[in-house]
């Protein structure tokens, strides 16, 4: 369902519009469970989550991964998944060290090579779901060790520093805060406006929720569900990259493991965030509000001064509830629909 | 454009203009089942043409072509208005005015009432966004004036899947009017409908007519077809089993037709 039409009501019920409550309960519905949490950590460990430095540090480190959270929701709303932008992040970025750490090409050259490449990425992963008809969940575990091993063969399994006197322009882009804001934070804020237009203000967000949820029906209507998907898949690819690069200049280092850890996190934030798992339903605003929750869960756990192995824990009741009660809901409209009530 | 604006061009002769649409010698195979087989069809101007068949007729595969959603064998020729179309496609059928209101309806009953009813041709902004606000107050403005909701009742917010059958069904009406169909295509339209609901979609089928488009009318139910209809075309088993004019043909004696069509496979074409 769209931001606007989401929990629109019944037929038969009378009167006006439905009530904002009614039209924005999912994204309501995270930001209550966002500040219970925020609560129950500034209960359980008072001084952390009362001094501003814990919030500063969210803010630099969600974005890492929440903006590709943001592009990944587009995919899950066309009813598939992209596993494989862990490694995409790693190989784009790793693409921007060669060209310009090895190869001596500006840092803008750099920043193009590796976009294209994740934008190359995703056009593969989008081509092989959308042409080959391959389940993208099996299909992006294939291309994630395809990536990875690329990457890994490339840089011939090493790191490459990225200090500041040698990218200033790279650290002043994503990594100097702006207006003493982290300009990881605006990134993704800013990021999260102009996917919001796309996917609800534009000719193709329309066609990401008809595909995701009927594809026969959208493709009866003229709509080319394959090149919808291609698409969703390219966005997750670029914004791999733009997060495998924020990741790498945050920590003044390209890793060749960069991405790794990431997947549970970027996927958490998605179906948290009310993106149905089944398509055709989903926000951005949702997963932009879940990101920050599931990146205030670590944190949080940690400062509260329960065992980190709980981390793990809370990470699998969030997917698991998410998605069981994303699927009771699901079932209720369906049932609907056969009975007309 | 409108719904009254497009019902609202008078009538005109087809005489001596091409047909709307033109299939010359269209087969379709899927493997090897061969689904359409040599197939010659026409719709004329004004026209309301029956589309009968047992299951697996091919009645279905021949207007999936017409519309564009699948592309004849080779050796086949689409032509629109006299025109050899190449490259046919739902997007450029729709383009071309030639709209459908699918036996599966073709809705998407996750979403809202007033995204279904411009999906594939949304309505937008001439930044190129869309013109949302616009599209709801259309939706509303056609369900009240033409679906016959009134105005507290429905709302374009509200998801189709709360729908009823006979509900969605004139949403996939609308659709297929509102925009300028100069051919609409209703493909098993009253299947699962109430007979109050059946009534209104072959009133429908009426008004297309009145307002001078053509259309494409399938339906199992020969007592439907029948009285709406200016010519009948019988397919059996994927190949032109009959064409008949209504005003030449009885429906007890078209009944009798179409029981020695499907008991023998008999072609017998006419008119």
């Amino acid at each position: 369902m769209t931001e606007e039409a989401a929990g629109a009501r019944p037929v038969g019920n009378k009167g006006a519009p439905p009530s904002l409550l009614t039209r924005y309960g999912s994204q309501m519905g995270i930001i209550g469970v966002g500040f219970a949490m925020w609560l129950a950590f500034v209960i359980a460990a008072p001084r952390v989550f009362t001094d501003l430095d814990i919030y500063r540090a969210f803010a630099e480190t969600t974005p890492l991964f929440g903006i590709v959270a943001l592009s990944l929701t587009f995919v899950v709303i066309t009813g598939e998944i992209d596993l494989s932008f862990p490694s995409v992040m790693a190989l784009g970025t790793g693409a921007f060290c060669l060209v310009t750490y090895y190869g001596g090409a500006p840092w803008w050259v750099g920043l193009i090579v590796g976009l294209g490449t994740g934008a190359a990425c995703g056009l593969l992963n989008g081509l092989l779901v959308a042409s080959l008809n391959i389940p993208s969940l099996v299909i992006t575990i294939g291309t994630q060790f395809l990536f990875r091993g690329l990457e890994l063969v490339l840089m011939n399994g090493t790191g490459v520093p990225l200090l500041a006197d040698k990218y200033p322009q790279m650290h002043a882009l994503l990594r100097e805060p702006a207006f003493g804001v982290p300009v990881q934070t605006l990134w993704m804020v800013g990021i999260l406006i102009v996917e919001w237009v796309l996917l609800n203000r534009t000719q193709f967000g329309a066609h990401v929720f008809l595909v995701g949820d009927n594809q026969i029906s959208a493709r009866l209507m003229g709509v080319n569900a394959g090149r919808v998907k291609i698409k969703a898949f390219v966005l997750v690819g670029v914004t791999a990259v733009f997060c495998g690069m924020l990741s790498s200049i945050y920590g003044y280092y390209f890793w060749p493991s960069t991405g790794d850890g990431s997947l549970l996190n970027t996927i958490a934030s998605v179906f948290l965030g009310g993106t149905s798992v089944f398509g055709g339903t989903g926000s951005v605003v949702g997963t932009f509000v879940a990101s920050f929750i599931i990146g205030a869960i670590n944190a949080g756990i940690v400062s509260a001064g329960v065992n980190a192995f709980y981390t793990q824990l809370a990470f699998g009741l969030v997917i698991v509830v998410s998605v069981v009660l994303q699927t009771i809901i699901d079932r209720r409209i369906r049932r609907q629909s056969v009975t007309g009530q | 454009m409108t719904i009254e604006a497009s019902l609202a061009e008078p009538a005109k002769s087809d005489a001596g203009g091409p047909p709307v649409i033109e299939l010359r010698h269209v087969s379709k195979t899927f493997g090897e089942v061969r689904a359409l087989s040599g197939v010659d069809f026409l719709v004329n101007r004004g026209e309301i043409v029956g589309l009968l068949g047992d299951n697996g007729s091919g009645k279905s595969t021949l207007v999936k072509v017409v519309m564009g959603f699948y592309q004849p064998d080779a050796g086949g020729e689409i032509y629109f208005h006299g025109e050899h179309i190449d490259n046919w496609s739902v997007a450029r059928a729709r383009g071309l005015g030639i709209e459908t209101v699918y036996q599966e309806r073709a809705l998407c009953e996750k979403q809202p009432i007033w995204r279904n009813m411009f999906m594939g041709r949304e309505l937008r902004t001439r930044l190129g966004l869309l013109d949302v606000e616009r599209m709801r107050n259309e939706c509303a403005r056609l369900m009240s004036e033409h679906m016959g909701f009134t105005s507290a009742a429905v709302h374009p917010n509200n998801v189709v899947a709360t729908m009823s059958g006979g509900e969605k069904q004139g949403v996939a009406i609308t659709r297929a009017l509102y925009f300028e169909a100069e051919l609409v295509i209703l493909d098993e339209p009253t299947m699962g409908l109430s007979l109050s609901e059946t009534r209104k979609t072959l009133d429908f089928v009426g008004n297309i007519k009145k307002a001078g488009k053509s259309a494409i009318f399938i339906d199992h139910n020969i007592f439907n077809v029948y009285p709406v209809v200016d010519r009948l075309y019988v397919l059996d088993r994927g190949k032109l089993a009959g064409v008949y004019l209504r005003s030449e043909i009885t429906i007890d004696e078209l009944i009798d037709r179409l029981y020695r069509v499907a008991r023998t496979g008999t072609m017998e074409l006419q008119s």
